[in-house]
């Protein structure tokens, strides 16, 4: 990483490479394989090899299905408590999300670099966070018109707004809905990019320091070194705490599509 | 950022690759392994809530049959503190019966030998009173030489054994 000059570039690990396929097209889009592909489907196979380690289907479950049921059961008990029954039925999809983002962030989290293989975290593009909230928003805009059509749109105004407040209040209530999708994609986003991009930075002041002499040494490169170990563990806290920040609130949305208010 | 550097070269391979593979995860694992798994533990749950129940039941029978046998074993210790007492008292009642009836047989005996000893001593009087009467004729006879009759001697001996 640190190839040229000794200079880290802490947004190089950003960059999609395409590694095969640089010419397919399907209607004239690209669709090349790219890095960010390669960790999508790593993601996805790790995935399935976890759930399917937990589907012995066993009365008395070992270590791994214990896991796998734990999981299934979080996601469970968390659309239970905020969408209630009618939950159950969205338990694949927020699984999936959930799941498919936690192992995004968390394999994005390798420290494979040391190997020198590039860890590539598809989270930290908005490309790809923004489709899953557009997937969410999606969801949430079927189901509203779904179960209530035009009545959906009182969704916009809560309950015991007076009469003359309508009109103020229905614009705001509708702009903060709109704005749902950008502030999901966003939120995983940024909070990924930031992470790896202060890991990133962090390590280019360990190099940088070694390089200067064992005074800068151990001046910059040492507490750098400890606070890189620290913000590791930081991260892979926010791993988890996005992917689950990101199926709460796609529950939370999915409850006003269901219930109204 | 390449993320929006390459955004516009990028975002077609993004979406596409991101639509298959997410696809793949929510169609096979979210919608074909995921409810197996919750069935798993629907399962369980239900098989743990039914153990419990017929435990719950064994336990109720069992406070119930405990119940009955207690209730049973109540009344046949009255029962049985019944046919105690009533041996009790039919023994007590027998026993008393033959005591009185030993305590007539004494007494009818004590009775009995009582006369039979004022009998006696009534016989053994008169004995001695014949003999007295003797025994005076006979020292009179020696002493004054006078004759007395038996008659008289025997008011005599009469009249001092009467003063003792």
């Amino acid at each position: 990483m640190a190839a040229e000059a000794g200079k880290v570039d802490p947004m190089k690990q950003f960059q999609i490479e395409p590694l095969i396929g640089q010419s397919w097209e399907i209607a004239g889009f690209n669709i090349a394989f790219t890095n960010s592909a390669l960790w999508m489907a790593i993601t996805t196979v790790l995935l399935w090899a976890f759930v399917f380690g937990g589907m012995k289907r066993e009365l008395v479950p070992g270590r791994w299905q214990m896991a796998v049921e734990t999981f299934t059961g979080f996601i469970d008990d968390m659309l239970e408590a905020n969408i209630g029954k009618e939950g159950r039925k969205y338990l694949p999809y927020i699984f999936s999300l959930f799941m498919f983002i936690l192992f995004g962030n968390l394999l994005g989290l390798l420290p494979i670099g040391l190997a020198f293989l590039h860890p590539f975290t598809f989270t930290s593009h908005f490309t790809v966070t923004g489709v899953l909230a557009v997937i969410s928003f999606s969801i949430v805009l079927i189901v509203g018109f779904w179960k209530h059509g035009i009545k959906f749109f009182t969704l916009f105004v809560p309950h015991g707004t007076p009469l003359p407040m309508i009109p103020i209040i229905f614009p705001i209530e509708l702009i903060s809905f709109l704005v749902r999708p950008f502030s999901l994609a966003l939120r995983l986003f940024v909070a990924m990019m930031a992470g790896h991009v202060l890991l990133k930075v962090l390590s280019s002041f360990v190099m940088d320091g070694i390089n200067a002499g064992v005074g800068f040494g151990l001046l910059v490169s040492l507490p750098s070194f400890l606070l890189m170990i620290g913000i590791s563990a930081l991260e892979i806290l926010v791993a988890g705490i996005q992917a689950y920040v990101f199926a709460l609130l796609t529950s939370l949305y999915i409850n006003d599509a269901e219930h109204l208010h | 950022m390449p993320q929006i550097a390459q955004l516009a070269e990028t975002y077609s391979s993004q979406v596409f690759w991101l639509l298959v593979f997410f696809g793949i995860t929510f169609f096979l694992i979210g919608r074909g392994m995921v409810p197996k798994v919750m069935e798993t533990v629907g399962m369980r749950d239900q098989q743990i809530a039914d153990d419990l129940a017929a435990a719950q039941a064994a336990r109720d029978a069992a406070d119930e049959q405990e119940d009955a046998w207690r209730e049973r074993e109540n009344a046949n210790r009255a029962k049985a503190q019944g046919l105690i007492a009533d041996a009790k008292a039919k023994a007590a009642a027998s026993s008393e019966a033959k005591l009185a009836d030993a305590q007539k047989r004494l007494d009818a005996k004590l009775e009995a030998a009582e006369t039979e000893i004022e009998a006696a001593r009534t016989s053994a009087m008169a004995e001695v009173e014949d003999v007295a009467a003797e025994a005076t004729q006979d020292i009179v006879a020696r002493l004054a030489g006078a004759k007395v009759d038996k008659r008289t001697a025997r008011s005599a001996v009469k009249k001092a054994l009467a003063n003792g």
